[in-house]
């Protein structure tokens, strides 16, 4: 009963098939047809197109191990005549703001999650079993406003944020990020397949909604919640838009946004805003190859409700 | 909904009324209302404030003077709509998103679809050929732009040293207008396929095998397969990707506006750093909401027209 949610049909029963078969099937079919010439090119094909894509990250990586003379010599070379170093590194970390942007990133973007987990499970829960006035309209209403491009509210919602006296506050970075109308129909979707005898026994013995979806359906719901997590928390990690417009303290930028700014700090040193930009890539970098696994599953079943 | 059943398992069994039965009815429905109202309500809240609010907020300021200082915020009906419709910056902004979305949707699928196509086939080592495509996918947008701006760099990027290498001439990707948004269709490419990547490959992964084994048995080769199992069975996932891919290249704004601010010259400027720009250095948040609007309203256009055509095709 892993996920079943997926835009449309198809996707959704495909989907739910292939739970733990990326990984078997690579095996299986190596022995046949091994020889032939059309597998021989397309292999080719693959080592060329793979080493295409890793080349900016290795690049990106090499300049970052340069002293600023080599980073900038021409002819260019992987390999600097003056040998690598952490001197680049060594600058960033020392004069930059980027440990305190990491810190920033990983409070807004844990925040974030936290409620918009909560705020959308409850919802989606009631739309799922609940019967009460105007439920229909109200999940057609949410539904229908997925189509609403965030970057279309960015003036509207910074007057607001104006009002409310946010501006250059983590709140005004969080709270809008909150909304994310996706994820409830994901999550009731999720939520009515789950018996509805489980919760009726529990019920019967005085247990009241909270408590039973508390304790019965949200761990049954485990799946479908980690993906949930995982899109929303790295949407919210590399969102670069609004929290741009949200802060220009640069105490309390986001990496991406901060980022932004180290570019024209750091000017022709090229080492540097390489080192920079490595370094802010490396914790998604880091947490991607521990939970390769269930990153991929969270974005092939739910990767769309991110925007 | 299914509470009443249980009411009259856990109740002691006497004879009710229909007048209690009634009442008990109308009790149980006003719970359900109470508590589902309570279970939405945290959302809602959310919802309303920092969704709804702006959008009516948005639209009603596009019919103002509204500025950062609170001044001019009267009501000007249509004017700053008639402007947008006569600003020839307007026009430009929207035809490069247009043309954006064009030039980067078609090998955001074609090459998702190679790309899948190729890892497929069962190489050792899947976990590297997932970990080079769709790992770009996983980084922030001023990250990745800060790889390519470096990649660009007319002397010391790696691209013009590549080319060079098989004789072409220094190209200034990101300054020369007439290369700049091919520049930045590249990067998105290798940015965000992954994502496109990653749906094929589940797709194909359930492909019953059968229909490999009965077509081989009828002598089909590995070509003949492609054409006639493959990619027909991938319809309804091309489908998906396209509608996905579509809206997502008309909301581009990020990697455009670190790399190149739009330049040169405006001619890769897309429709929301023009929001942005009007909103943000003009200040001027009524005639920014009237282009927000406008660029709403074609988003609109053209998921209204994904969905007809869809559900025509019965997909």
């Amino acid at each position: 009963m892993t996920t079943t949610v997926a835009p449309q049909p198809n996707a959704a029963g495909s989907v739910h098939k292939q739970r733990g078969r990326f990984a078997d099937k690579a095996g299986l079919r190596i022995g046949e047809r091994f020889a032939s010439p059309g597998r021989l090119g397309a292999i080719v094909a693959l080592i060329v197109l793979a080493l295409f894509w890793l080349l900016p990250f290795l690049w990106a990586v090499a300049t970052s191990f340069k002293t600023e003379t080599s980073a900038a010599a021409t002819p260019v070379s992987w390999l600097p005549p003056d040998g690598f170093t952490t001197e680049a590194y060594a600058n960033v970390l020392r004069e930059g703001n980027i440990p305190l942007w990491t810190w920033n990133s990983l409070l807004t973007a844990t925040i974030i999650t936290i409620i918009t987990l909560a705020v959308t499970a409850l919802a989606a829960y009631a739309f799922s079993r609940l019967d009460f006035t105007g439920r229909r309209w109200l999940f057609w209403g949410i539904i229908a406003s997925i189509i609403i491009p965030p970057q279309v509210l960015i003036v509207p919602l910074f007057y607001e944020m104006l009002t409310l006296n946010l501006v250059d506050t983590y709140w005004a970075v969080i709270l809008p990020q909150t909304v994310h109308p996706a994820m409830v129909f994901i999550l009731k979707k999720f939520f009515d397949q789950v018996p509805v005898e489980l919760e009726d026994a529990a019920r019967i013995d005085g247990a009241g909604r909270l408590r039973v979806f508390w304790s019965i359906v949200l761990p049954l719901s485990r799946p479908i919640l980690a993906a949930v997590s995982i899109i929303v928390f790295i949407a919210a990690w590399n969102n670069f838009l609004w929290p741009f417009i949200a802060t220009s303290d640069s105490s309390l930028m986001t990496l991406p946004v901060g980022l932004q700014t180290v570019k024209s700090a750091y000017g022709l040193q090229y080492a540097q805003v390489m080192a920079s930009a490595v370094l802010a890539a490396l914790p998604l970098v880091v947490v991607f190859l521990f939970f390769q696994r269930q990153i991929i599953k969270g974005f092939a079943t739910t990767g769309f409700g991110g925007q | 909904m299914s509470s009443a059943a249980v009411d009259v398992t856990g109740a002691p069994p006497r004879t009710t009324s229909p007048d209690e039965v009634r009442r008990g009815e109308r009790e149980r429905r006003a719970r359900d209302n109470r508590i589902g109202w309570a279970f939405v309500a945290p959302f809602v809240v959310v919802f309303v404030m920092f969704l709804i609010w702006p959008l009516v907020h948005g639209f009603y300021l596009s019919f103002t003077g509204e500025s950062i200082t609170g001044a001019g915020g009267e009501l000007i009906g249509f004017d700053n709509y008639a402007e947008a419709l006569a600003d020839p910056i307007m026009w430009r902004s929207l035809l490069n998103t247009l043309w954006f979305t064009v030039l980067s949707t078609v090998p955001l699928v074609i090459v998702a679809l190679i790309l899948a196509l190729l890892v497929h086939q069962g190489l050792p080592g899947q976990w590297l050929w997932r970990l080079s495509f769709f790992m770009p996918f996983l980084l922030a947008s001023t990250v990745a732009a800060q790889f390519w701006i470096w990649m660009y760099n007319p002397q010391l990027g790696l691209v013009n040293y590549l080319l060079g290498a098989v004789g072409v001439e220094q190209i200034a990707w990101l300054q020369d207008p007439q290369w700049a948004m091919l520049a930045v269709v590249v990067m998105t490419l290798w940015w965000t396929v992954g994502f496109n990547f990653l749906l094929y490959l589940v797709a194909l992964q359930n492909i019953p095998e059968q229909q490999y084994e009965a077509s081989a048995l009828d002598g089909a080769g590995r070509w003949r397969q492609l054409r006639s199992i493959t990619i027909p069975q991938l319809g309804p996932t091309t489908v998906l990707i396209l509608i996905l891919q579509v809206l997502a290249s008309l909301k581009v704004f990020d990697q455009i506006y670190i790399m190149t601010q739009g330049g040169p010259g405006g001619v890769t400027r897309p429709v929301v750093q023009y929001v942005f720009e009007v909103g943000f250095t003009g200040y001027r948040f009524g005639y920014a909401s009237a282009i927000a609007y406008i660029f709403f309203a074609i988003i609109v256009i053209i998921s209204i027209g994904q969905m007809r055509l869809t559900t025509r095709r019965g997909v």
